[in-house]
């Protein structure tokens, strides 16, 4: 497990206050979860808060707590267990790099080689201009996209060394590289073409595999299909062919 | 080879559209009605019959474990849908996430209704921001359409919720989960009373993983004797395989169960790099189970009881290849550092264990260990599975006994070079 403690008070700001955009979403995310459970919504404030501010901070963690009714400890647990949430601050733009194993059997080490030329040294460090800080986590969940990294709410995928050099410089100029493979991939197809899905029959309504075959399908329409009738939470009725079933 | 008119994600790589417009052209939301009108025992009863396991590593029956829900029941119901896809070397809920948002919505749908929920929750791992944002979009699309929601044309009312974590690995543990929802911290909690008794909020719940509730509708419209028809039995359907590593062009991609590894990786990734024979070892099933080496690969089927027998796992199908130039020891060890920084810190073999078998490990791999080192791995490794509250614990232990099992040799080299230069 990963010890977390908030920044020293010398770094924490006096208060805190949700702009009143996102105060408005706030109260909404609350009633995504029934009377009395609004608790539940502590990682989606705690995570507004930090896209608002850039970080965690204490006022912050007091404030979401008084807007959910829990105790101040309660909050303060959550934020220091997730790591994602920075409780120190970050540069403007966080760059976080996956080193677990599938990403670096594919080279993950260049690109940690890239942010520390490009970056600083050390991760956790906010650049000499202020706009970057990198860190090392763990899987992002893009294997077969690997190596990658995550810049703000962005994948940006299929690295090497210079293509991630390049990305951190485009960054520092201002400009908003295309997020995704940076090697031609559209998504996570094998490069070159996908081996599968090249049938263009099953993108042919009337050609689906399942039309036409005994009770199954389409027999029924959209339209009708769609049509509001015998509530299904009326479960007396006979039971119905299953669709598609063998005969 | 599965034919493309038997393959449930037809927009598996985002080439059609995603919107609900395209959904519909590719046969998502038809005859949803029909199927509800199944009633609820007869769709869990269809899904049992159609062999579909888990997606998410556990194998379980999903059909049954849906009957686990109470019958007659006062207190609310609840469906999870386990989209905290963390497991190293899976990235297949993504996909459907951002591509195929649209099955997911009506199998969720479907599978509420079958456990009798009319709220769920799809929680999303938190560094998955923009499929986020897509499946927020295509439930606004649902809703609008009246495909769910209150008063919706199916009759049931449905309401689909997406919440999000923060970068925690456990709480794609089912217990974890439902802690981490309710806005405490991801502890996994101790079992009984299980899920389908008090979940979320004390109330019946079910956890399913996306992949899972996402192919139902397609079983139920084709029918659970197509499905069961793919796979060998026991282990039937189609599945997304991940294949990352030392391959040619890795890749996601929908096959049969049970297709030959060799064949899987050769038809879709483009071959081993360097050719088969370059192949050291493979991971078939995410990091949390143990590798098995090429001897093992050369025949090996890719479905739960094949690899079960060969002594790993299928897991979440996520095929993670390693050729020879690999070093196995020191990929090993990041894995143990990944269970290190990921346990929860709540049972004390786990907390404590996974950091001992990294230090021992990383002593190892950088050829400092002494061969006493490897014995005492093993031990630790086998005092922290089966002695903690969840699966962690087992599968922190996974890699490194599949490593000592196969490479002890590797590591024996390593400290004898180490020690003994000159003889090396």
């Amino acid at each position: 497990m990963s010890l977390r403690r908030l920044a020293p008070k010398e770094m924490q700001p006096v208060s805190f206050a949700f702009s009143a955009e996102n105060d408005a979403w706030a109260k909404q995310e609350m009633t995504k979860y029934p009377p009395g459970r609004q608790a539940s919504a502590v990682i989606a404030l705690l995570w507004r808060g930090q896209e608002q501010e850039g970080w965690v901070t204490h006022p912050m963690i007091e404030r979401v707590a008084d807007m959910l009714g829990m105790p101040y400890i309660r909050v303060l647990e959550v934020a220091t267990f997730y790591t994602m949430f920075n409780l120190v601050p970050v540069g403007t733009f966080l760059v976080q790099v996956c080193t677990t194993t599938p990403c670096w059997l594919r080279g993950s080490d260049e690109v940690v080689a890239a942010c520390k030329k490009h970056i600083a040294p050390a991760q956790h460090t906010i650049s000499a201009d202020g706009k970057f800080s990198w860190m090392e986590v763990e899987c992002l969940g893009a294997c077969v996209n690997a190596p990658m990294l995550q810049i703000g709410k962005d994948f940006y995928e299929d690295l090497d060394g210079p293509i991630t050099e390049k990305i951190l410089e485009a960054f520092r100029r201002g400009e908003a590289p295309k997020p995704g493979p940076q090697n031609g991939r559209h998504t996570s197809e094998p490069i070159g073409g996908a081996t599968t899905l090249t049938d263009p029959a099953i993108y042919e309504r009337d050609k689906h595999p399942w039309s036409g075959t005994s009770g199954g399908g389409f027999g029924v329409t959209d339209a009708e299909a769609k049509k509001p009738s015998v509530g299904a939470g009326d479960r007396e009725a006979p039971a119905q062919k299953p669709p598609g079933a063998a005969t | 080879m599965l034919q493309d008119r038997d393959r449930i994600f037809t927009n598996l790589h985002g080439f059609q559209d995603e919107r609900l417009a395209g959904a519909l052209s590719r046969g998502s939301w038809s005859n949803t009605h029909a199927v509800l009108g199944l009633g609820p025992e007869r769709i869990c009863e269809e899904v049992k019959v159609s062999g579909l396991r888990g997606r998410s590593g556990g194998g379980f029956l999903t059909g049954l474990k849906w009957t686990f829900m109470p019958k007659n029941e006062e207190r609310p119901h609840y469906l999870l849908i386990n989209a905290d896809e963390s497991e190293p070397g899976t990235c297949k809920d993504r996909d459907i996430m951002r591509h195929e948002p649209h099955q997911l919505i009506e199998g969720a749908l479907i599978a509420s209704f079958a456990i009798r929920a009319h709220t769920a929750y799809i929680y999303v791992r938190g560094e998955f921001i923009r499929e986020r944002e897509a499946l927020q979009k295509a439930i606004a699309e649902a809703c609008d359409a009246r495909l769910i929601g209150k008063n919706n044309i199916h009759g049931w009312d449905f309401d689909l919720h997406v919440h999000h974590g923060a970068g925690a690995y456990v709480c794609g543990e089912e217990s974890a989960l439902i802690e981490s929802l309710e806005g405490k911290k991801g502890l996994p909690r101790l079992r009984p009373p299980y899920p389908a008794n008090a979940g979320l909020y004390g109330c019946p719940t079910t956890v399913n993983n996306v992949e899972s509730i996402a192919v139902v509708p397609e079983i139920l419209r084709r029918g659970a004797d197509w499905f069961s028809s793919i796979g060998r039995p026991n282990n039937a359907g189609t599945k997304i395989f991940c294949i990352s590593g030392h391959v040619n062009r890795p890749c996601n991609v929908e096959e049969a169960m049970s297709i030959p590894l060799r064949e899987l990786l050769d038809k879709h990734a483009g071959g081993v790099r360097g050719g088969w024979d370059n192949l050291m070892a493979v991971i078939p099933g995410g990091a949390s189970f143990p590798m098995i080496p090429k001897s093992v690969c050369d025949d090996v089927l890719m479905d739960f009881d094949a690899l079960k027998e060969a002594g790993s796992s299928l897991g979440a199908a996520s095929v993670i290849v390693m050729d020879k130039s690999t070093d196995v020891v020191r990929a090993t060890a990041r894995l143990a550092k990944f269970y290190m920084h990921e346990s929860c810190g709540q049972c004390t073999p786990c907390r404590e264990g996974t950091g001992w078998m990294y230090r021992v490990i990383d002593r190892l791999a950088r050829g400092e260990g002494a061969y006493r080192d490897i014995d005492l791995l093993m031990e630790v490794s086998s005092q922290i599975g089966g002695h903690t509250i969840c699966g962690l614990g087992d599968a922190s232990a996974g890699p490194i006994q599949g490593l000592i099992k196969n490479f002890r040799h590797v590591i024996e080299e390593r400290i004898d070079a180490r020690s003994f230069p000159r003889a090396a």
